[in-house]
């Protein structure tokens, strides 16, 4: 029945991780700035109801999309203003929205359960998709396909390469210093928040538009949030590091498709719940690297200390820390 | 750039930072502000620099009254401030420091801004690479790099808050000669400190505080006496020491190596003996906090012995090391030393280690109450420890520890303490050495190592460069040893 | 004496002030997503009043929630105090159901039945604190931050139980999703019949309570931990290690919850489910936030919660609504509180600023 084909397969990996890679990214721009949106896991659910409800409803996917994004923003301000305003912690108010996100989708999206809804046609890009095998696995595909591997790129440069970013890492690293040089602490993690935010609400609207297409309780998309808010860690707070690691994460899962056809006495429950184990596993490892015995014990060896270089990455310094100008 | 400053008070509830102060900084000269810890200095800069609001009170640049707010206002005005923390991005490389705050837009402009940049550097004759990361620098690198910044901004008026602290000689020479190289270029220089040394080498004038006041402003040359009597009113006695006879090896360090800090710890061999008094000397982060908490149990050595007591340390814990007597004190007493949100009684019934389920909190409550009358610290038992001031929370430290303590290891025991509370720690710490405790503390203050200590112990880039009785050695040598010149 | 009258007057002036703004904002939020989704506000409120106080029945509904809730609050009160986020307590509770169905399993011929409990209860215990336990070790020697810990964990023990319900102790016949065979009824904690309410569930929660306010205030064990919570850096001064402490905490709060996740195989289901945590445990951190992590207050709030969720069960039959209301209501209230909150402590640095130079 399966098959295996390479192609496909990579075709598969790229098409499936757009919705983990968009939240990845997303939550990787909320906290460079120095704020934790901990509430993904219930703003994807809530933006791919509002995607579906809307796009059932105008017929329109754009706009399905563009209210998604939209209500991403719209739970990330909240963390945000909570943070920047209120002082109040970041952790608490994101579970509180985890939980009330997820319940908020859930009862407004009850009478849309099950619905035969629009979904987001292929687009193969002209003369790139004849390209063999790379035509293939990158540009026969959706349009949030080929938007999330644009952003990938657009992220990265906008961080590293123009003044905004520099301004987006600095108030990540000291909002003290920010404003004492005329950059306002507040208004650029407002900013940041609502940006990674709307990337959480496309990755969403892609859920229930695109890769599992309509809506019900469950959607499937349930755990998503969170393993991507483990990416943000795996990925170093680097916006292309974090997009290897939802592209990793989306090939295990495919995998996962494989082994569960090719050993079908192993219980699916074992592959369903195998990507928590394995985020608790790889956060161990990243942990580990990052001691100062690691380092030490590398000692003068130049492929151990590289090896630790690209897996290691430090956090914000002010990640998560409430900024109260004095 | 003329600075006017009329009248200025900055209350904080009923405490006035700042209670009327008036001066005035002409064109072209280097003024410098002068004062004890507390006496208001950091906050008129901070007023000036509109990092912080005032409460009432007229800055006039130029002669004309400018009301502003932000840092970003003043920055306009051409007012920029050094603060006394460098306020800088230490994981960002030293380009992005420079650039931030300075570009707008999505335009890369980094190639710009290198220019800017090296022109710059070679316009002062600092060595800054533009690619290296900020965190590797030292503070005196990271200092060259914020005038830097704030000059290419355009700053016309430059503050610079207690700049010599943790520098080398070397360092501040460089400084000083390009904040003359300022004023000869008809910019104001306005330099904070509580070293007299400092004002007599560079300023023009200088305007003393004490107590949020001014006490007095005077020109070049200067009269010593007149300027130590305005800062401190009545000039503060030295603490009083007496020989003590020294006895058996507390601790002893052979080829200890440890990671942390700026520089880690190399091939450290030392050891202290009973009843001696300790100074650990060094720029910031040279190795004296790596070696304070390892000698503490805090961190564990990647290599190397030590030895309390004659015993070899290795694979104890932390609560060994209690045991044994050891104790350490860092310098951030809020963050490191005490519990905020708990209050003093809190903390007493906290030592209560013994057997036993319940808290005795009738018995800790007068534990607190005796302590706080023998300790002198001004507070409740009822208070909580962040509402302290420094000098008193530093107070409560001492409280808490063990009365037979065998090695006291202190961080910077007196920083942020005003003249008479420093003192009082040493005149408490000194009882302890009469005791035949061994007291180890670390200063960026030469001349106060030289006053307490019986022994200095020079930290260059992580090891040991100097190990030598007070008595023979002056403060040149020292010096020379701190930045790496040791013979 | 006149002034401290005075200001614990204007204190709890102020406080039901808040109390009512804080009811006032939450009611409209929820009248506006109501006629969002196009239903009768006021039915909705009705329907769930009816269905959690409306009768006998129901209010021993209401409490069997409430048991697990406060349960599971009492040892939330132990890991906020030491600063830990042990969102893996619903992992804890699902533990604690799997091994006291575990012990059960052999007393199935209905022998006995005391005994059975009794260890069954232990074993419970055992289970929810061993499940933290690794949460914690992960915590402490792993440097893996106890939410992304806890959660895996929660997914994991999900995982157990439905492998367990599918496989190893499927019902003879068929497996399903309704869980594993029913205990003989000699295994169910004894009820009161016109209330469906296990009077033991409520003594084991009432002394919970009073055992954590008494740890808590006057144990030493308390006071490291809210030292240690105050702040982590300084706990070597007083010789705290925290690792041992955070462990502790953990312990107590799996062991609390193992307990629930027992009572709620003994005294609720009556045998393993697959929702056998309901969401209690996510739902008890709410309740502890929202009691601003006071002993007394979460049981009042944990009440409050279980009338929430109680009533909403009555809204898809009703009136065709999501039974979710709950949860939306209740995490609205904890984001209200918060607001409240930090105008309180606004309030009071405008007052007295925070100074030290």
């Amino acid at each position: 029945m399966s098959e295996f084909n390479l192609t496909i397969l990579l075709a598969s990996v790229v098409a499936g991780a757009v919705p983990i890679l968009l939240a990845t990214l997303g939550e990787t721009i909320t906290e460079k700035a120095g704020i934790i949106n901990l509430s993904l896991d219930g703003s994807i659910l809530l933006s791919a109801m509002t995607a579906f409800v809307v796009a059932y409803e105008t017929g329109s996917i754009l706009m399905g999309f563009a209210c998604a994004a939209l209500a991403g923003a719209l739970v990330a301000a909240v963390v945000a203003v909570f943070s920047i305003y209120l002082n109040q912690s970041q952790v608490a108010v994101g579970f509180v929205l985890t939980l009330m996100t997820r319940d908020l989708a859930y009862f407004l999206g009850n009478p849309y359960s099950r619905l035969q809804g629009p979904s987001v046609l292929q687009h193969p890009i002209p003369l790139l998709s004849d390209i063999p095998f790379i035509g293939e696995v990158f540009f026969n595909h959706t349009f949030p396909v080929y938007l999330s591997l644009l952003l990938i790129g657009l992220c990265w440069w906008y961080m590293y390469r123009t003044p905004q970013g520099l301004n987006l890492r600095a108030v990540g690293e000291n909002p003290r210093a920010c404003f004492a040089r005329g950059i306002s602490p507040a208004k650029i993690q407002m900013f940041y928040a609502v940006c990674g935010g709307a990337f959480v609400g496309l990755a969403g609207a892609t859920f229930s538009l695109c890769t599992k297409p309509g809506w019900g309780r469950p959607q499937g998309a349930e755990g998503t949030g969170w393993i991507a808010l483990a990416l943000v860690i795996f990925g170093g707070w680097h916006p292309v590091r974090a997009a290897v690691g939802a592209y990793l994460f989306a090939f295990l899962q495919v995998i996962g498709i494989y082994f569960q056809n090719w050993f079908p006495s192993v219980p699916a429950q074992v592959f369903q719940v195998a990507p928590f184990p394995l985020m608790i596993f790889t956060l161990l490892i990243i942990n580990f690297v990052q001691k100062e015995s690691a380092i030490d014990r590398a000692g003068g060896k130049a492929w151990m200390k590289s090896i630790l270089g690209t897996l290691s990455g430090a956090p914000p310094t002010a990640l998560g820390k409430s900024y109260r100008p004095d | 750039m003329r600075i006017d400053i009329r009248d200025i008070h900055k209350h904080y509830g009923s405490t006035r930072a700042n209670n009327g102060i008036t001066l005035t900084v002409k064109p072209g000269t280097i003024h410098g502000i002068l004062g004890e810890n507390g006496a208001g200095k950091s906050t008129l800069m901070k007023i000036l620099s509109g990092y912080i609001r005032k409460t009432s009170g007229k800055i006039l640049v130029n002669g004309s009254v400018c009301d502003y707010h932000t840092p970003a206002q003043a920055a306009k005005l051409g007012i920029g401030m050094l603060y006394q923390e460098p306020l800088d991005f230490p994981p960002l490389t030293v380009l992005d420091n420079f650039m931030a705050g300075q570009t707008r837009g999505i335009k890369n402009q980094k190639d710009f801004f290198r220019k800017k940049f090296e022109s710059l550097v070679d316009h002062f004759n600092f060595t800054l690479n533009a690619d290296g990361a900020v965190e590797k620098l030292t503070i005196g690198e990271r200092q060259q790099l914020e005038i830097l910044r704030l000059l290419a901004l355009g700053t016309e008026g430059l503050i610079l808050d207690e700049p010599t602290t943790g520098i080398s000689r070397e360092q501040k020479e460089s400084l000083f000669q390009a904040l003359k190289k300022l004023a000869s270029e008809g910019k104001s220089v306005l330099l904070v400190s509580h070293k007299l040394q400092d004002a007599e080498t560079l300023c023009d004038t200088v305007t003393v505080l004490r107590e949020g006041v001014v006490t007095g402003s005077v020109d070049q040359p200067y009269d010593a006496g007149a300027i130590l009597e305005m800062m401190f009113g009545v000039l503060p006695g030295t603490p009083s020491r007496s020989a003590v006879e020294y006895g058996e090896t507390v601790l002893s360090m052979k080829q200890v190596y440890g990671s942390g800090g700026r520089t880690g710890l190399s091939n450290c061999t030392t050891s202290i003996r009973q009843g001696e008094m300790v100074g650990l000397a060094g720029l910031g982060g040279s190795g004296q906090e790596v070696f304070l908490r390892l000698a503490g149990g805090i961190k564990k050595p990647s290599m190397g012995s030590i030895e309390l007591l004659g015993e070899e340390v290795q694979g104890k814990n932390l609560h060994a090391f209690k045991k044994d007597g050891v104790v350490f004190l860092p310098a951030s007493r809020l963050e490191e030393g005490l519990m905020p949100g708990l209050n003093i009684t809190e903390h007493f019934a906290l030592q209560d280690q013994g057997d036993g389920l319940f808290v005795k909190w009738h018995e800790a409550s007068g534990t607190a109450q005796a302590k706080i009358k023998k300790f002198r610290v001004m507070g409740t038992p009822e208070s909580a420890v962040e509402s302290l001031s420094g000098g008193n929370q530093q107070r409560l430290l001492l409280s808490l520890l063990s009365k037979d303590s065998k090695l006291l290891l202190l961080e910077q025991p007196t920083r942020g303490l005003d003249v008479e509370s420093a003192n009082w720690v040493w005149w408490h710490l000194h009882k302890y050495c009469l005791r035949k405790t061994s007291v180890v503390f670390s200063s960026s203050d030469l001349d106060e190592i030289l006053m307490v200590a019986d022994r200095v112990i020079v930290f260059f880039d992580g090891r040991i460069v100097k190990d030598v009785k007070k008595d023979e050695t002056d403060i040149d040598e020292l010096t020379r040893a701190i930045v790496g010149k040791a013979q | 004496m006149n002034i401290s009258d005075n200001t614990k007057h204007t204190a709890f002036l102020r406080y039901s002030r808040e109390l009512i703004l804080t009811l006032v904002v939450v009611f409209s939020f929820t009248t506006l997503i109501l006629l969002l989704a196009g239903a009768p506000p006021l039915a909705a409120y009705y329907q769930i009043f009816k269905g959690s106080l409306g009768s006998w029945m129901k209010l021993g509904q209401v409490i069997s929630v409430w048991i697990p809730l406060t349960l599971c609050s009492c040892g939330l009160l132990y890991t906020f105090r030491i600063n830990l986020w042990n969102i893996g307590i619903e992992g804890q509770v699902m533990m604690g159901a799997i091994f006291t169905t575990f012990v059960l399993r052999f007393g199935m011929d209905g022998h006995m039945p005391g005994m059975y409990l009794c260890a069954a209860f232990v074993a419970g215990i055992a289970g929810g604190a061993i499940w933290a336990l690794f949460a914690g070790y992960l915590k402490t020697k792993g440097g893996i931050h106890e939410i992304f810990a806890g959660l895996g964990l929660n997914f994991v023990a999900q995982a157990i139980i439905l492998w367990l319900i599918f496989g190893p102790w499927k019902r003879p016949g068929i497996a399903s999703m309704s869980g594993t065979e029913l205990l003989p009824r000699e295994l169910w904690l004894p009820y009161v019949s016109y209330m469906r309410l296990s009077v033991v569930g409520l003594v084991l929660a009432v002394i919970a309570i009073a055992v954590t306010a008494l740890m808590l205030r006057y144990t030493k064990i308390g006071l490291y931990l809210k030292a240690i919570g105050s702040n982590l850096n300084a706990a070597h001064m007083f010789d705290l290690n925290p690792r041992t402490y955070m462990l502790i905490a953990m312990i107590f709060a799996g062991g609390f919850a193992g307990l629930a996740g027992g009572i709620q195989v003994t005294g609720v289901y009556h045998r393993l489910i697959p929702a056998i945590s309901s969401n209690y445990g996510y739902l008890a951190l709410l309740v502890v936030m929202l009691s601003n992590y006071n002993v007394w207050i979460s049981p009042a709030v944990a009440f409050f919660f279980a009338c929430l969720n109680v009533g909403s069960i009555q809204l898809p039959m009703m009136l065709q609504l999501d039974s979710s209301l709950s949860g939306v209501i209740q995490g609205a209230l904890v984001l209200a509180a918060l607001v409240m909150h930090a105008w309180r402590m606004r309030a009071k640095t405008l007052k007295e600023p925070f100074y030290n130079e």
